[in-house]
């Protein structure tokens, strides 16, 4: 029984809710709604309702069990360390079980599943893109929608990548004497929007003599379904993955989006659970993947001879399913301090959501836009040039923020500046 | 009796975002931080922004003879939040702004929605402190915490949140909206209303805005641990220290249950074969904390202190702190359900009242982990238990039961910090006698008259 086929499966964390409320102090909903639904606690009790039988599984209740970023922030600060992040993923779970799965959601995790389909509609949306959105003049900026769909005018989104990541690479990326031949998973964003990241993540594992194989047969993690409670598409998606990563014949796993490695670290062991064939491989891999921060610092260990100076403030953005949900937050700050040039400034709360968390930027853009403005409100607090962070969806909704707010900062991904290094000191 | 036509006044007077009523939500506001008391969803309930607001709302309740409930952040912890009668549940999260910072006359005037842990961070910018810290200091809010009376760890030497009420405005059962105290350090100008309403859980009035003292921070501090084989030696350590002119600013106390379930889960070192660990930790300027230090840590040796741990550094410091921070979480982790208490004895029956404690734990086959505030006196017997199991709950209501009459007997009170809410109500005779307990009812009674506000707290109709 996992959280992904049973209710009952949570029971056990929902007895420990003593109903303290601490988890008001930290949620990033809860600070902007000021309404118990927002905060854990007020879901873990219509939670134990609906076990209970006294009420029913609604659409009022699932809009209700949206409200959640998974940031994971009141985990972190219950005395009980009730793991409400379980909680709620069972209990949107057990909605689409009841309920069955919104019709746009459905659609879209669909495609997402259809890897082919997928890849068209991004290349032609690359080509088409100025149709539906406009783009900012000036840097690379990025793109605003011109219509209002229901997430807001506002929101700056990246550029589609004329051609994915994936297609621009060969299977196997050699170097002449490996010590080591690690997978790369990529996940979405960075083969469809930020190839700069993957270029990157390529680069400084090549710099370090690895070899990087890129299956060509990967795709989307599976989290964007999983997080809606669409386990049936979650499935499919991670044994698709799975298959694909144990066909390559890889040491480890390398991924750069905090979403992704979740997936492989944590879901696809609860989702495979009891497959005769999957849940070994499941198992096998999550021992063997790496975020690309934690794999530099803690296995390679890489090389800090080469590194050429970057004379730059920057300040460094935690992602909650990095920090929080794979206990990484000094290693990407290590990789920083080390870079010759580089002088590291603290924000306020680095470990506070962002407000992206995938799709409930979609479904609440008002919320999620919010939670984002005091974001970036500590980041501007910090006068630095540059923002790192280590997800690519973090980047978007800080890139999106930081160019509404006028100021002028890049967000990048801590490899991006770590590969730059690399390049400076060749030079 | 509350009807359609009801939510529709409420709304429109408030505004739509301001009223809650679909059951979803409602469910969220049946219950506060309180363990084995009745769970009720309110018929509706409301976020006024302004007093203007709260006046309309307790003009709507009056004409329909409708309770309301004075909510802040629902963490307190004698069900003093809770809808018990149905009716309105009036939260005021939204009214959550400090409207002045007067560093001149050390005073704050904060709406009632304001986190304590805000307020203070505000002060802190000039130097000063609110000094109340109860341990939810960064969720509860002004409004609730001033209305329980809240106290927390540095009450010995600081005082509780009444000792930082100057003045308040509230909208009383009628409608009728009074300001009283105001920013002199003397006040004798008619009754002392402003005492009244603190720690009336919201029976007398409804809180719209709060007067409070500030003081300036101390700027050292020095924390010690003692560890004790003997429960009177500690007893005696507590009132030796106080002998010797020391008031700590914070002096708590561990029991033998509580040290090794702290130690189980935390591995912080303490010692599982003591009786009792004291924590304590004075303030001040940096020169009289160098003088009173070594006065403690010398009491606490001629007490009979075993082992004496003086923080030298920060780190040590917060680890003397985690250990007893992590009181109420590890006894929460033997078993889902804990019954935190708050009998309070005059610090120098400390020692009788674990003992008896301990007693009252073996007869009934429990297991009571009691750590808390012995400078004031202020102990929580934490009782853990499995709401499932039906006969342990009974016998935790016995227990409770004889703890209550423990206290009283030894010229202690039923509750220190928590407040009196739903389940306390029945105990009250045993402190203040039937005519103590009509006393407060006429009070309640001139004030409320047809028990609107907090109905079923504090004290009840006659039958």
């Amino acid at each position: 029984m996992s959280i992904y086929t049973s209710l009952d499966s949570v029971k056990e964390y929902l007895i420990k809710c003593m109903k303290c409320g601490n988890c008001q102090a930290v949620c990033p909903i809860f600070k902007e709604t000021l309404k118990e639904v927002g905060v854990a606690r007020g879901k873990i009790s219509l939670v134990e309702r609906l076990l209970d039988g006294k009420i029913e599984m609604t659409e009022g209740l699932a809009d209700r069990f949206s409200l959640c970023t998974t940031c994971m922030a009141c985990n972190a600060n219950c005395p009980n360390a009730v793991p409400f992040d379980k909680i709620i993923l069972a209990a949107r779970a057990e909605a689409v079980r009841r309920k069955g799965l919104h019709p746009i959601k459905k659609v879209i995790f669909k495609t997402l599943k259809l890897q082919r389909l997928f890849d068209f509609g991004m290349k032609t949306g690359s080509k088409f893109q100025g149709l539906a959105m406009k783009r900012i003049e000036g840097k690379d900026y990025g793109a605003r929608l011109r219509f209002d769909v229901g997430l807001g005018k506002d929101k700056v989104f990246p550029n589609l990548a004329p051609k994915t990541f994936r297609s621009s690479y060969k299977k196997v990326v050699e170097v002449p004497h490996p010590k080591m031949r690690v997978g790369f998973f990529t996940g979405c964003m960075i083969n469809y929007f930020y190839t700069d990241m993957g270029k990157a993540v390529v680069d400084v594992l090549t710099a370090n003599d690895i070899e990087v194989i890129i299956p060509s047969e990967q795709g989307c993690c599976g989290i964007p379904a999983s997080v809606n409670g669409d386990i049936a598409s979650a499935k499919d998606m991670a044994k698709r993955n799975l298959q694909a990563f144990e066909n390559a014949g890889a040491d480890a796993i390398i991924v750069s989006c905090s979403s992704c490695g979740s997936a492989w670290k944590h879901s696809y062991g609860e989702l495979m659970e009891g497959d005769p064939e999957y849940q070994a491989i499941a198992d096998k891999w999550k021992k063997k993947t790496y975020d690309i921060n934690e794999f530099l610092v803690k296995v390679v260990p890489f090389k800090k001879e080469g590194l050429g100076r970057i004379d730059r403030k920057v300040t460094y953005h935690d992602p909650c399913h990095l920090n929080r949900g794979q206990g990484i937050n000094k290693e990407p700050r290590e990789i920083l301090k080390s870079i010759p040039g580089i002088q590291l400034i603290e924000m306020k709360e680095p470990g506070r959501c962002c407000g992206m968390a995938g799709s409930f930027s979609i479904v609440h853009p008002d919320l999620s836009l919010k939670i984002s403005d005091k974001k970036i409100a500590d980041i501007a607090g910090t006068k630095t040039e540059t923002v790192a962070t280590g997800c690519p969806a973090c980047r978007l909704q800080l890139h999106s923020g930081v160019v509404n707010a006028g100021l002028d900062q890049n967000v990048v991904h801590v490899i991006q500046l770590l590969a730059e290094s690399y390049a400076e000191g060749r030079k | 009796m509350f009807t359609t036509e009801v939510l529709h006044e409420l709304i429109k007077v408030l505004g739509k975002e301001n009223v809650l009523s679909e059951k979803e939500d409602l469910v969220t506001y049946s219950y506060d931080a309180t363990a084995a008391v009745p769970s009720v969803e309110p018929d509706v309930v409301v976020t006024p922004t302004s007093t203007e607001h709260v006046v309309e709302i307790v003009k709507i309740a009056n004409r329909y003879k409708i309770p309301i409930y004075p909510r802040g952040s629902g963490t307190n912890l004698s069900g003093g939040a809770i809808p018990i009668k149905k009716g309105i549940v009036l939260t005021t999260q939204k009214m959550n702004k400090i409207l002045e910072l007067d560093a001149d006359n050390l005073t704050a005037m904060v709406q009632p929605g304001v986190i304590i842990q805000d307020l203070n961070n505000e002060a802190v910018k000039h130097g000063l402190i609110y000094p109340p810290d109860p341990g939810t200091v960064s969720t509860a809010t002004m409004g609730g915490s001033v209305s329980e009376c809240s106290g927390g760890l540095r009450g010995l030497k600081y005082g509780v949140t009444k000792h930082y009420i100057m003045g308040m405005e509230l909208v009383l059962a009628n409608g009728d909206v009074i300001k009283w105290g105001g920013k002199t350090v003397k006040n004798v100008s008619g009754y002392d209303l402003t005492a009244l309403f603190t720690g009336a859980e919201g029976t007398l009035g409804i809180i719209t805005k709060l007067l409070v003292k500030l003081i300036p921070a101390p700027e050292a501090r020095k924390s010690l641990l003692a560890v004790f084989d003997d429960l009177d030696k500690a007893g005696n350590a507590i009132s030796d220290i106080i002998r010797n002119k020391v008031i700590p600013a914070t002096l708590e106390i561990m029991d033998k249950v509580t040290i090794g379930t702290v130690e189980n889960f935390t591995h912080a070192g303490l010692p599982t074969d003591a009786e009792a660990v004291l924590l304590i930790e004075v303030d001040g300027y940096k020169e009289v904390v160098e003088r009173e230090a070594p006065v403690v840590e010398r009491v606490c040796r001629e007490n009979g202190a075993v082992d004496i741990k003086v923080a030298k550094t920060d780190q040590e410091r917060d680890l003397i702190w985690f250990a007893r921070r992590n009181a109420l979480p590890s006894l929460a982790q033997v078993k889902p359900a804990l019954v935190l208490e708050d009998a309070t004895v005059p610090r120098s029956k400390i020692p009788n009242v674990i003992k008896e404690i301990r007693r009252i734990a073996e007869k009934y086959n429990l297991m009571i982990g009691t750590y808390g505030h012995a400078g004031d006196g202020n102990l929580h017997p934490t009782i853990v238990i499995d709401p499932r199991d039906q006969d342990e709950v009974h016998r935790m209501e016995q227990a409770v039961d004889e703890i209550f009459k423990a206290a009283i007997s030894l010229e202690g009170t039923l509750s220190g910090e928590h407040g009196i809410g739903i389940g306390k109500v029945k105990y009250l005779p045993l402190e203040f006698g039937e005519a103590g307990v009509n006393t407060i009812r006429r009070i309640k009674e001139a004030l409320d008259p047809n028990y609107l506000l907090n109905p079923g707290k504090m004290v009840t109709k006659e039958e």
